[in-house]
């Protein structure tokens, strides 16, 4: 293929892929009932060596009581995450500004080399939340292009076909859902992927 | 600006009851008008809530956006000011869309093209900014007469399209196209468009609801990029050198980036079928002789296709009402059983026909044609004599 899709895949809207109505979410590509997604993430994050949570700046700065909530319910996510699963990341998207240098990848993603951040930290699974959507879609085509990053969005507005997993009208509650679903399957889930009895 | 908080049911400072966007465009009363196209613009910006206008003179927009003015005093519209020129203009509406104002403005041939700049840097700043284009000729020698060229050129700016037939038309793509143009999902700068002078100073009869009824203000908070901020892209990007970067990095964002908002293009199909009923509109679509076009051309062509059914000649029609996003898969259907499809254009190359050769299987079948331009109209029977024309020999046609 030439042109620039030889190096990033196509965005998804322009291959067919729609985005979910309310009550809806996607799962590579397939509309499924939100439940069914909440479920599949919480597996996800939970059989994923290096969960990550990606929380940009929608979540990271109070502006309004709803980012309120929103974050105190994504550390209370990866508070679970963590309790399953030493490894589990939470690596802010602060802001979109280009880094140079370099970022450090450690500490931060940026949507405009994303990839950087993936490698280093060698993640496997991760979910944006609070980050604008432009630049959300922008860093998951980059990641699904140049990593082998399962991709989960956690989206405010209408979701992210870029994602391979993407919730849309994202609420507090919902991300609440999220952490229930992961507290109740890190019981039978382990991060080699089986099932335990 | 709203903050999040749903206003309907509220009253805005001019009185007008704030309704949801599904009543305006559905269910409230409806009542019989006699306008111009100009005053069609008129009368939907004064039900838009929109937050600021910039105006050009420049024939044959002129005189909507005149109206547009008078809006403004009358307190519909919440600021308003001449530019320095059409590219000041563009420019100006960036920076009010920028900062979470919804825009509106107005333009013609020649200042299309001298805004022509800013249309992608619309794009690629996600400013869902509604552009109200009524086409005029482009040439030299000067020619302020209808002439779609213009129309052709802006195409793969990535803005969305809708190219009205009638007032009516107008009076919905202007509303409907804010609601489509500022979803989230899309976010996008829209041209609605119509031909100058066809539709513009030619009265028609339409429909409109009360003017004491409003849409939603648009809600800057949902949009997916921050609002202006000189440290956040693309405004920092305008100014910094990661666009100077010759790296893989800086090429691969440049890349997706551009990927991105056509995709949002994409997206808007979702929206745009659900409040326009579709992307084309039909009528006889099973005939063998199919007239193919959009705007003024596919009123001459139904009135063509009345003369030749006079005749027992049966021609259907398919109106192409968004360029952009192409109704790809629907003219591919809509055209699958056609024989012969003629596409008549007010322009000299006819650049609809291409689009349309470009996407159906047996493009041979695609007749570009006629064409008029420079501001010739173009009268049925000119329609119907190609039609004729390309029968004799071709196809044998049920009488």
């Amino acid at each position: 293929m030439a042109g620039p899709e030889a190096f990033l895949p196509p965005a998804a809207a322009c291959m067919g892929v729609v985005l979910p109505d309310p009550g809806q979410a996607h799962i590579n590509g397939e509309i499924v009932h939100e439940n069914v997604a909440i479920e599949e993430a919480a597996r996800k994050l939970l059989r994923a060596k290096v969960p990550t949570l990606f929380p940009g700046p929608l979540v990271l700065w109070a502006w309004n009581e709803t980012a309120v909530k929103k974050a105190t319910a994504i550390y209370a996510l990866y508070t679970a995450l963590r309790a399953a699963n030493k490894g589990a990341l939470l690596i802010p998207m602060p802001d979109y500004r280009p880094k140079y240098p370099k970022i450090n990848p450690e500490v931060e993603i940026n949507p405009n080399h994303p990839n950087l951040t993936i490698w280093h930290n060698k993640i496997d699974v991760c979910m944006f939340v609070g980050v604008h959507c432009h630049q959300a879609n922008l860093s998951l085509k980059i990641i699904r292009g140049g990593t082998d990053c399962y991709t989960i969005a956690m989206c405010a507005q209408a979701g992210h076909e870029d994602a391979m997993l993407s919730f849309r009208d994202a609420t507090p509650e919902k991300i609440n859902r999220l952490t229930e679903a992961v507290k109740r399957t890190s019981g039978e889930v382990s991060s080699n992927g089986r099932v335990s009895h | 600006m709203s903050s999040g908080k749903s206003l309907i049911g509220t009253v805005n400072k001019k009185g007008q009851r704030i309704v949801d966007p599904e009543y305006l465009f559905f269910e409230a009363p409806r009542q019989q008008y006699f306008m111009t196209g100009s005053e069609v613009t008129r009368e939907a910006v004064r039900r838009a809530s929109v937050d600021i206008s910039v105006a050009y003179p420049i024939t044959p927009q002129s005189e909507a956006a005149a109206m547009v003015g008078d809006l403004y005093v009358e307190g519909y519209v919440g600021d308003y000011f001449r530019g320095e020129s059409e590219f000041a203009v563009m420019s100006q509406c960036a920076g009010a869309s920028f900062g979470g104002a919804r825009v509106f403005t107005t333009t013609s041939g020649p200042g299309t093209l001298r805004a022509y700049e800013n249309f992608p840097m619309w794009v690629g700043s996600r400013l869902p900014i509604l552009i109200n284009v009524m086409v005029r000729g482009i040439n030299s020698p000067l020619n302020i007469q209808p002439d779609t060229l213009e129309l052709g050129m802006i195409l793969d700016t990535g803005m969305l399209i809708w190219h009205a037939e009638t007032g009516q038309e107008l009076f919905d793509y202007i509303l409907k196209g804010y609601l489509v143009a500022e979803q989230p999902d899309v976010h996008l700068p829209i041209a609605v468009v119509i031909d100058g002078f066809f539709v513009s100073h030619t009265k028609d009869i339409l429909m409109i609801p009360s003017a004491d009824l409003a849409l939603p203000p648009y809600d800057p908070y949902r949009s997916p990029v921050p609002c202006m901020d000189m440290e956040v892209p693309p405004v920092r990007m305008m100014r910094d050198p990661f666009v100077m970067k010759s790296n893989y990095i800086s090429y691969a964002t440049h890349a997706s980036w551009q990927q991105e908002t056509r995709a949002a293009c994409e997206r808007s199909r979702k929206h745009t079928i659900r409040l326009l009923g579709g992307l084309i509109e039909e009528d006889n679509g099973d005939a063998d002789i199919l007239i193919v076009s959009s705007g003024t051309a596919v009123a001459q062509g139904r009135e063509a296709a009345r003369l030749l059914a006079a005749e027992g000649i049966r021609v259907g029609i398919v109106k192409i009402k968004t360029l952009r996003p192409f109704p790809t898969q629907e003219i591919i259907e809509a055209t699958k059983h056609a024989k012969l499809i003629f596409v008549p254009e007010f322009n000299v190359v006819g650049w609809m026909a291409r689009e349309i050769k470009a996407v159906i299987p047996d493009n041979h079948r695609v007749i570009a044609g006629p064409h008029v331009a420079g501001g010739m109209t173009m009268p049925p029977e000119v329609i119907v004599e190609e039609i004729k024309k390309a029968m004799v020999g071709v196809m044998e046609v049920a009488r």
